[in-house]
C-alpha cells in the first residue's frame, strides 16, 4: 500500500484530494478490521505514540487510543492538567523528554490555534493534530468525509450544509477544506455574530437564515454550541438561538429527502439539533464515531507504518 | 573612540534639512559640523573617512524604541540597545516608557539618562502620560520634562479613558510637551492577537479588527481640535488610520504621525507563510496588503511624517512558545535602515527617492521631538550617518547587538547598509561593528 509523503497532519488545507482519497481507502479496510472478532493486527507492535491532550476530551482521545491499541502501538496519554505545563514547562521541552523516551509521534490536542505547526517544527516526532484552537481538526473532518463517503458512495457535487459556530470552529474550517477539495459545496449558516467576518479566505458561501443554506442539501452538519459565546455578547439567550438557528425537522424541510444529519459531538440536545432529528433516521452521528477510529487506524498506519522493516 | 577632527571626504551629502544633495567633504571639530565644503584642503591631523561611492546624512533618529531598562534586561537594556543603534546607523533613540518601574517620574528618567551617558548613542527618555501607564492619574509630565524627557507616551498601551486624555494634552500644552499615542480601543481588540480579516479566518487565530486603531484616533483627533498641544501617532498601520490623519493635518490640527519597516514592509499573510511564527506577532498588527499600500501612499505624500522602528525586544524563550501566549513585538533597530535602503535600491516602491527616506528617518524626528540633529548644516552637532548603498547583507539575528532575536527578517538578502556611524564627533560604528568602548550591560 501507497504511504503518505508527509511527517506531520496539522491541517486538511495543506493535504491535496490524492491524499485525502488515500486516506479514506486506508480507512476503508481499517474498518473491516473493526467489524472483526479481534480486533487487533500486529501492524505497529513497536512503535509508540504520545496522546497530548491540552484540553477535555472524550471522543478524539478515546478514539485515539482505541486506534492505537487495535493498531499493537504502545502509548502513553497525558493530560493537560496533570502535565508538567502546569509546573510551567514550555510545550516544547515537554515533548521533546518525551520525545527521547522513543515517542515517534505525537497527537495533540491544544486550545491555541497554531499549537501543532509550532510543534512541528520543534520535534521530529510526527504530529497529528487532534484540535489546535479554533485553527482545524484534520481528524475530525477526515472522518466526516469517510461517513458522508461511505453512505454518499461519493463527495463529489454533493451540497453540504454547516450550520452554527462556525467563526470559533475548527471543525468547520477542517470540513470546508477537505470537502471543497473533494469537489463538494459547501455552504455554512449561522448568525453573523458567529460566522467569520471575511469568508473570503476560506472561499465558501454563507447564510443567515438556516432555511436558504440547506435548501437542496445532500448533507447537514450541527455544529456544537457553546454556552461561553453567549456571554461574551455574540448572541442573546440559547432559546432565541434555538428559536432562530436549531435545526429541526421543519427547518430542513427544504433539503433533499435523504440527507444526511451529522454533528460532530458533544451535542446540546434541544439547543442547535432537535432530538428527533439527532436520533432519526438520517441520523449518522454514531457512525461518525465509528468512522473516526477507522479513520485514525488509517492514518497512524499511513504515518508509521511503512517507514520500519517494512 | 577619538576626540580628533574628522575629514570626510568625496561622498554624497543628503541634508534633507536644506534640501542639500551634491558631493561634498565635511570637516568635523569640537563635536560639531565645522565645515561643509567642495573641495574642503584635509587639515593636519584629522582622521581621514574616504567615503567615495557612499553617501553621508545627517545621523539618522528613531524616535520609537523599546529598550526595556530598568526592569527587564534580560531582554535589553540602555547599553546593547545603544550598541544595536549605532550597529543599526541610528545616533539618537528615544526610548519608551514602558518599563519596570514605569519611567513616570523624574527620578527613572535620570536613571536613564545617567546609563545613556556610557552610551554608544544619544538616548532620550520619554516619559509616561499616566502614573504606572494605568491612565489614572496624570504622570508628572513637567518634572520629568526638566528632568530630560522629550515626549510622553503610555505607549504599549492607550490611554482608555477619554477625559484623561484630554486633561493631559491640555496640561501638556501648557508645559509646551508632545504626547505620543499608542491609539487601540481595548474593546475592539477584544483579545486578539493578528489583523482580523481573510487571513485569521483561515488561521482560527482572534483578530484585530482596524477599527480597534481608528476609533482611537478619531477620538483623539476630536479632543485636540479644543485642547491645544501637539499631538504625535505611533505606528500608524491602517489605510483608514492614514485617511484620517490625511484630513486632520488638511484641517490643520498640530498632528504627526509615524509608521514602522514591518508595517510597511509586510502583511498578515506573513502569519500563514511562516506556519503561525511568533515572529510575526506585533502590536498593531501586520495588516492586509491594501493597508500596506496606504501606508506607502501616507508616507510619500507626506501624510506620515517619520519612519521609526518600535524596536520591541524580547527574549528568544519569550516567542519560543505557542502564537497566543507569546508577547507582542519585533526588535527593529539593526533591520530598519537596511530594509529600507533596499526599497530604494530596488526600485519596488514608486517616488520613494533617499533624501525623502533619510528626511523620514532624521530631519523629522529630531524637528517632532525638538531634540538636536537631523541636519548637517554648519555649527550643529556631528553626527553622522554613512551608507553604503551597493552593500549586500544578510538578516542575521545571532549577529545581532541587540540581546533580542525577534525578528521576521530573519535570512533576507538586503543591498545597501551603514558603515558608519558618528555621533558627536566620534565614530561609534565602523564597518557593522561598535567602535569604542562602551559599558557593557
Amino acid at each position: 500500500m501507497q504511504i503518505l509523503r508527509r511527517k506531520d497532519i496539522l491541517g486538511l488545507e495543506e493535504m491535496s484530494a490524492e491524499e485525502i482519497t488515500l486516506i479514506l481507502d486506508t480507512a476503508r479496510s481499517m474498518r473491516e478490521i473493526l467489524q472483526r472478532k479481534i480486533k487487533k493486527v500486529p501492524t505497529l507492535r513497536g512503535r509508540s505514540v504520545l496522546n497530548l491532550f491540552y484540553e477535555p476530551s472524550t471522543r478524539t482521545k478515546a478514539s485515539f487510543e482505541l486506534a492505537q491499541k487495535y493498531m499493537s502501538a504502545d502509548s502513553v496519554s497525558v493530560a493537560g492538567s496533570s502535565s508538567s505545563l502546569v509546573k510551567g514547562e514550555t510545550l516544547k521541552d515537554t515533548v521533546r523528554n518525551v520525545e527521547v523516551m522513543g515517542v515517534e509521534c505525537v497527537i495533540m490536542r491544544h486550545p491555541v490555534s497554531g499549537s501543532s505547526h509550532y510543534l512541528a517544527r520543534s520535534v521530529e516526532a510526527s504530529v497529528i493534530n487532534a484540535g489546535d484552537g479554533m485553527h482545524e481538526h484534520p481528524t475530525q473532518g477526515l472522518l466526516d468525509m469517510f461517513t458522508i463517503w461511505e453512505k454518499k458512495g461519493h463527495l463529489e457535487e454533493l451540497k453540504v450544509a454547516i450550520v452554527g459556530d462556525i467563526r470559533h470552529s475548527r471543525v468547520a474550517r477542517s470540513n470546508i477544506w477537505g470537502l471543497t477539495k473533494m469537489g463538494a459545496e459547501v455552504v455554512v449558516a449561522g448568525p453573523p455574530t458567529l460566522l467569520p467576518l471575511d469568508m473570503q479566505g476560506l472561499g465558501v458561501k454563507s447564510y443567515h437564515r438556516v432555511e436558504e443554506a440547506v435548501e437542496g442539501a445532500d448533507v447537514i452538519m450541527a455544529l456544537r454550541l457553546q454556552k461561553e459565546r453567549q456571554e461574551s455578547g455574540l448572541f442573546p439567550s440559547l432559546r432565541e438561538y434555538t428559536d432562530l438557528y436549531g435545526l429541526t425537522l421543519q427547518r430542513i424541510a427544504g433539503a433533499r429527502e435523504d440527507a444526511l444529519i451529522m454533528h460532530p459531538g458533544p451535542m446540546n440536545r434541544g439547543v442547535e439539533i432537535s432530538s428527533e432529528l439527532a436520533d432519526g433516521s438520517r441520523s449518522v452521528i454514531l457512525k461518525q464515531v465509528t468512522g473516526g477510529v477507522a479513520v485514525r487506524m488509517a492514518l497512524l498506519y499511513l504515518l508509521l507504518g511503512g517507514t520500519k522493516e517494512e | 573612540m577619538t576626540n580628533k577632527d574628522i575629514y570626510i571626504t568625496g561622498g554624497r551629502i543628503i541634508d534633507p534639512s536644506r534640501n542639500f544633495d551634491q558631493k561634498a567633504d565635511l570637516l568635523l571639530r569640537g563635536g560639531l559640523i565645522e565645515k561643509v565644503e567642495k573641495n574642503l584642503q584635509p587639515p593636519t591631523g584629522a582622521l581621514k573617512i574616504d567615503a567615495h561611492e557612499l553617501i553621508v546624512t545627517p545621523g539618522l533618529i528613531d524616535m520609537h524604541v523599546h529598550l526595556r531598562d530598568p526592569g527587564q534586561d534580560y531582554k535589553e537594556d540602555i547599553i546593547s540597545g545603544s550598541l544595536a543603534a549605532a550597529a543599526g546607523g541610528f545616533t539618537a533613540i528615544a526610548a519608551m516608557a514602558n518599563t519596570d518601574p514605569v519611567c513616570d517620574n523624574s527620578s527613572v528618567v535620570r536613571y536613564v539618562c545617567d546609563r545613556a551617558a556610557r552610551a554608544a548613542v544619544r538616548i532620550y527618555p520619554i516619559g509616561a502620560v499616566t502614573k504606572g501607564l494605568e491612565g489614572k492619574e496624570m504622570a508628572e509630565m513637567g518634572r520629568m520634562k526638566q528632568a530630560g524627557a522629550v515626549a510622553f507616551s503610555d505607549d504599549g498601551k492607550p490611554v482608555v479613558s477619554g477625559m484623561m486624555m484630554r486633561n493631559a494634552l491640555q496640561y501638556a500644552f501648557g508645559i509646551g510637551a508632545l504626547i505620543i499615542v499608542h491609539e487601540e480601543d481595548p474593546s475592539l481588540f477584544g483579545g486578539g492577537v493578528m489583523n482580523e480579516g481573510s487571513v485569521s479566518s483561515v488561521l482560527g487565530l482572534r483578530g484585530i479588527p482596524s477599527q480597534a486603531e481608528e476609533a482611537m484616533l478619531i477620538r483623539d483627533l476630536l479632543l485636540l481640535k479644543t485642547t491645544g498641544g501637539r499631538l504625535h501617532i505611533a505606528h500608524l498601520s491602517t489605510a483608514g488610520s492614514v485617511e484620517l490623519v490625511r484630513r486632520a493635518k488638511s484641517e490643520g490640527l498640530p498632528v504627526t504621525a509615524e509608521v514602522t519597516p514591518h508595517h510597511l514592509l509586510l502583511t498578515d499573510r506573513m502569519v500563514k507563510n511562516t506556519g503561525y511564527s511568533t515572529n510575526t506577532k506585533v502590536n498593531p498588527p501586520l495588516r492586509s496588503e491594501q493597508d500596506r499600500q496606504a501606508l506607502w501612499e501616507g508616507l510619500l505624500d507626506g501624510t506620515i511624517d517619520a519612519i521609526a522602528s518600535d524596536h520591541a525586544p524580547h527574549h528568544p524563550d519569550d516567542k519560543e512558545v505557542e502564537y497566543d501566549f507569546a508577547p507582542f513585538g519585533i526588535a527593529g533597530l539593526e533591520t530598519t535602515l537596511p530594509l529600507l535602503l533596499d526599497e530604494v535600491s530596488s526600485g519596488r516602491v514608486k517616488n520613494l527617492t533617499l533624501p525623502l527616506l533619510i528626511e523620514k528617518l532624521s530631519l523629522a524626528p529630531a524637528r517632532i521631538l525638538d531634540i538636536p540633529g537631523g541636519t548637517l548644516q554648519p555649527g550643529s552637532v556631528a553626527d553622522l550617518t554613512i551608507i553604503d548603498l551597493k552593500r549586500i547583507i544578510t538578516v542575521n539575528p545571532a549577529a545581532w547587538y541587540s540581546k533580542s532575536r525577534n525578528t521576521p527578517f530573519a535570512g533576507r538578502q538586503l543591498t545597501g547598509a551603514p558603515v558608519w556611524t558618528i555621533v558627536g564627533g566620534k565614530i561609534v560604528m565602523e564597518e557593522g561593528a561598535p567602535a569604542g568602548n562602551f559599558e557593557q550591560g
